[in-house]
């Protein structure tokens, strides 16, 4: 059933360029989030003062890179698509760091 | 089989376009989640004591669980497209109940999070809450609405996935026409992006 149909398909389906990504690899990548995970857990245990929130923010940081590129393939898309994500995070960027500009001189 | 027939031809589909229309909406997701880091952020600096004092207050080790729930659950929608694609449709359709089950487990957790924080007084719009100190109304406030918020895209991201596993089972999905899981695993992969942050930003913060 699922191959007939497969066949039908097959002539308005797409060539992509890239293989699916293997289970090893995916796994990897998940082996690599619970590091990270428990990673951030046990500093959290360290009093590093204001480091702290900035170490957590990057294991958070580097977790979410993985997610995005390779979860979320991104590393495998086109330009387009990866231009358009560093857009929206850069805004994402101004908007934040811009209000700091403002509450930072403010408090 | 006839349906699929019938509607084949006229079909039109556009593979990349589609791709970026999801990544698209996902962008309005994360300023959505992005303003109220910020509310976060600024709060956080107005009122350290407060937020270190209610940080203390959650329970990491559900966190934690949870964010391995979600971690792991991120990993099995990356596989099952995997499996799609290769043919091994029970497979990926296998690997799409565990992530079902996956968001049904934390949304559990989530209840008894909550209840205990319901039990302890702490209930979103309820006089108790009001009449805290200004910081630690505005941490239970901020945790209520962003873990709230998030919840609720656990729920959506499931019935989504949930949608797909049926669309591959009448076929309308397969490993040759597959955007359509590819798009619900990045809305998912989201879900479990924001929770990456709102993990350490809210439990870890002691």
């Amino acid at each position: 059933m699922t191959q007939t149909q497969t066949t039908q398909l097959e002539g308005h389906g797409h060539d992509h360029e890239h293989a699916p990504l293997g289970y090893r690899f995916l796994t990897l990548i998940w082996v690599g989030l619970m590091l990270l995970t428990v990673a951030t857990v046990a500093v959290a245990k360290v009093d590093l003062g204001y480091m702290n929130v900035i170490v957590a923010l990057g294991v958070a940081s580097l977790k979410a890179s993985l997610v995005i590129f390779f979860f979320m393939h991104l590393k495998y898309e086109n330009w387009i698509i990866k231009g358009m994500v560093l857009t929206a995070f850069v805004i994402l960027a101004i908007a934040i760091g811009l209000t700091f500009v403002d509450v930072g001189y403010r408090y | 089989m006839a349906e699929l027939s019938a509607s084949a031809p006229v079909a039109h589909k556009d593979y990349h376009a589609s791709k970026m229309g999801m990544w698209l909406f996902l962008f309005t997701e994360i300023l959505l989640f992005g303003g109220l880091f910020l509310l976060y952020a600024t709060y956080r600096a107005k009122f350290p004591q407060a937020f270190h004092e209610g940080g203390k207050t959650l329970d990491v080790f559900l966190g934690g669980l949870n964010t391995v729930v979600l971690i792991t659950s991120s990993l099995t929608v990356a596989l099952s497209i995997t499996a799609l694609r290769r043919g091994a449709v029970v497979f990926c359709q296998t690997l799409l109940a565990f992530t079902v089950a996956c968001a049904g487990a934390f949304m559990v957790n989530k209840v008894i999070e909550w209840s205990a924080k319901f039990h302890h007084g702490l209930i979103p719009g309820s006089e108790h809450m009001g009449q805290l100190p200004q910081g630690q109304s505005i941490f239970y406030g901020l945790y209520f609405a962003m873990t709230g918020l998030h919840g609720i895209h656990v729920v959506i991201g499931a019935s989504v996935l949930l949608w797909v596993m049926l669309l591959i089972k009448q076929g309308k999905v397969t490993g040759q026409d597959y955007v359509v899981l590819e798009n619900a695993g990045l809305y998912w992969h989201i879900v479990d992006l924001v929770w990456i942050y709102l993990f350490p930003l809210f439990y870890l913060i002691s």
